[in-house]
């Protein structure tokens, strides 16, 4: 199969390629909710100052702590298996996939506060975006997830080595950049003013 | 399997529905897309028909709506966007390049089902069709009670789809040009893909996450675009022509690669100005992030954004008239034969320079207040997109019909059809322009009399256009089992897919050719040529 034939050479290349040009992707769609945020944000100053002191910043920040965490485990996943260090690589993903869990048991939880003292997405424009852009970005961590857990499984089956490696590579990628996303997300929507 | 055996050998549905050959998948986009062409074709005949009279007749203002928007949303979305991108630039892209598949072939396979799952989401919104328009704006997308939700939500789909496949186009034409393909060696119609990719890529999402918001909007009551909550329906208007405007590139780009392969070709001379091609290719897709602002010059926009925004407008014909320019030259002097794809390219430049030129009207704010959603504005944008875009892709498959059939179409019907499409396309669209001028407002299901002599007119046009694409996809269909035998380059082409059989093994080549120069050495016979 032609397919094959091609894996052996340019697959890492193209691989990591195909990766920066999706993240690429995902930078414009999440631009076009902090584009909305910046606009009304300029339009709203008070209102949205006002609004994000209802919010949990101890919860958000402890989210923050999760993530960047979450993103050091990958790290180590990664740097592991680069030298063949199999069961670490497993041992990085596992903690990663869990942090991500324990990111979205908070996410829950703050959500779940928020509707009690009735917040909803309909509330107004702050909490529209707010709800908007935790939610896509949760969306984002979920579908991480579930790559992650394709890895683990992959990687019990011994598919992994340091020669290659390029799965775990990209998800890195991925999993970086939602990190990264959040890393915005929290000051703009937690630490205004 | 014998390496020769032709992409086509194997038979029955799961070889083509689990199928991961690029070729297989650019012709299940082509029949896709084309169904579409057709179905949304026979809408615009049922409008124009509607249109034949002035005051109330067949189908009710409502019904007309529904139709337009159906009419607009799939010729865009489901024919015009994909047709040429996906189908002959998913099976051609490969071969140009000298490569055995794209680089990511599953990938490219999930893209063609996370189409057609858009296509089937949005079938299920035709329970309460939408009559917004395609453009979906606010508020009245967020209000009604059709199934915008669902088409949004299908069209989201259709994007991810699109954006997966510019994907794969970019990693594949930088990762797997064969040995000597330097980027300056490159088939043109490979840069005008290139640049379309990155359209694709980076304005798509864009779209995405507009449609979101509007779902959002509509299921959840957020007001980013209700000014009743404080939101700005005007903010959405950015963002969908952030997307549309630089879509229209999309559309035309591939198209425009497709012109500089035929022109060379058939005047058996070498392109002229192969860099300036390529270069306007990519600086048509940079600019065309530039100018969405000129679909809202009368939407409430500052003048000083207006200006700017008409400036840019202005910036981004340069290049394309660059293009046209080259290819005029090209033909200077040559040895032209007038075979049906040569046929259809010359169309693409005469209709384009009267479409893109009318652009600069619109384009212009003064003129623009005067014309602004008028049938100026439908005249323009079918001159460039059926005009510039349909011809381009006509073009495109009466060139390489024999490569992916490995039949050659009946030249006397093309051509038959050729008279018929022309003539019928500027009696349809020609008076639209008079009517825009003189003040007829578009997407109106009724309009007063005095512009009746040229409507009439133009419904008469779309009959002869309707009669042309019929003798055409007779042609096409029926050459399928009768027309002659291709050999493997009847048009003495120089590109790479012309040197494999036709239609082309499953592998593409046997051996992953050696390029040693660029591919348009034409006109050897008479020692003109660029000598490199």
């Amino acid at each position: 199969m032609a397919s094959k034939e091609k894996a052996g050479k340019g697959a890492p290349v193209a691989a990591r390629l195909g990766i920066w040009t999706f993240l690429a992707t995902e930078l414009l769609l999440f631009g076009g909710l902090f584009t909305a945020y910046t606009v009304f944000r300029i339009t709203y100053p008070d209102l949205f100052h006002q609004e994000h002191l209802k919010l949990n910043r101890l919860l958000g920040a402890l989210n923050t702590v999760v993530l960047l965490t979450s993103s050091l485990s990958m790290a180590v996943a990664i740097a592991a298996i680069r030298q063949g260090k199999k069961r670490l690589m497993q041992a990085g993903i596992v903690l990663t996939l869990v942090l991500a869990a324990a990111f979205l048991a908070i996410k829950y939880m703050e959500w779940t506060e928020d509707f009690a003292r009735g917040l909803y997405p309909g509330s107004n424009l702050f909490f529209g975006l707010y709800f908007v852009m935790t939610g896509l970005h949760g969306l984002h961590v979920i579908f991480g997830m579930c790559v992650m857990l394709y890895l683990v499984v992959q990687g019990q089956r011994n598919r992994f080595s340091a020669d290659y490696h390029t799965p775990v590579e990209i998800t890195g990628l991925y999993w970086h950049f939602v990190d990264l996303v959040w890393i915005y997300l929290f000051p703009l929507l937690y630490l205004i003013g | 399997m014998s390496q020769t055996e032709s992409y086509l050998a194997h038979k029955g549905f799961k070889s083509w529905a689990l199928t991961m050959d690029h070729k297989r998948i650019g012709v299940m986009y082509l029949v896709t897309t084309h169904l579409f062409f057709l179905i949304g074709g026979f809408l615009a005949l049922l409008l124009r028909l509607k249109l034949l009279s002035p005051g109330p007749a067949l189908f009710s203002a409502h019904t007309y709506d529904v139709l337009f928007t159906m009419h607009g949303a799939m010729m865009i979305f489901l024919f015009i966007i994909p047709a040429i991108p996906s189908s002959l630039g998913n099976f051609f892209i490969p071969l140009l390049i000298g490569a055995r598949d794209v680089a990511f072939p599953k990938l490219n396979l999930f893209s063609y089902y996370l189409f057609v799952s858009g296509i089937l989401v949005i079938l299920i919104s035709l329970v309460q069709p939408i009559d917004t328009g395609w453009t979906f704006y606010t508020p009245f997308s967020a209000e009604n009670s059709a199934a915008v939700t669902t088409v949004s939500f299908g069209l989201f789909l259709v994007g991810m789809s699109s954006i997966l496949t510019g994907l794969n186009f970019i990693v594949t034409i930088h990762t797997l040009r064969a040995p000597g393909m330097t980027w300056y060696r490159l088939p043109l119609f490979i840069w005008g893909m290139y640049g379309t990719s990155v359209i694709q890529v980076l304005s798509t999402p864009v779209i995405g996450i507009t449609f979101l918001l509007l779902v959002a909007e509509r299921l959840f009551g957020v007001g980013f675009f209700d000014p009743a909550k404080g939101g700005d329906p005007l903010l959405f208007q950015h963002f969908f022509w952030f997307y549309s405007h630089p879509v229209v590139y999309v559309m035309i780009l591939p198209a425009m690669g497709i012109i500089s392969e035929v022109i060379p070709c058939f005047a058996r001379k070498p392109i002229f100005g192969y860099k300036a091609i390529a270069y306007s290719a990519l600086a048509i897709a940079f600019i065309s992030f530039l100018v969405w602002g000129h679909h809202m010059f009368v939407s409430g926009m500052s003048t000083t954004a207006g200006v700017i925004f008409s400036f840019l407008t202005f910036f981004v014909a340069v290049p394309t008239g660059m293009k046209i320019f080259n290819w005029i030259a090209t033909l200077y002097k040559g040895s032209i034969s007038l075979d049906s794809p040569m046929l259809w390219a010359l169309t693409f430049i005469f209709l384009f320079i009267i479409g893109g030129l009318t652009g600069l009207f619109l384009g212009s704010l003064a003129t623009d207040v005067h014309v602004h959603d008028t049938y100026f504005l439908v005249a323009h944008f079918h001159y460039t997109m059926m005009g510039g875009t349909v011809m381009g892709l006509f073009s495109g498959l009466h060139y390489w019909y024999p490569k992916i059939t490995g039949r050659m179409l009946d030249e006397r019907w093309a051509k038959h059809a050729w008279w018929m499409i022309v003539v019928g396309f500027n009696v349809t669209f020609f008076p639209m322009f008079i009517l825009g001028m003189q003040g007829m407002p578009r997407r109106y299901a009724e309009y007063p009399a005095k512009y009746h002599s040229l409507n009439v007119l133009a419904t008469v046009g779309s009959w002869l256009l309707a009669v042309g694409i019929v003798i055409m996809f007779a042609n096409f269909i029926r050459s399928l089992n009768r027309g002659a035998i291709a050999p493997a380059n009847p048009w003495e082409a120089l590109t790479l897919e012309w040197q494999v059989p036709s239609p082309p093994p499953e592998e593409n080549f046997e051996v992953i050719p050696t390029v040693t120069d660029w591919p348009y050495s034409y006109g050897k016979e008479t020692g003109d040529t660029r000598g490199k």
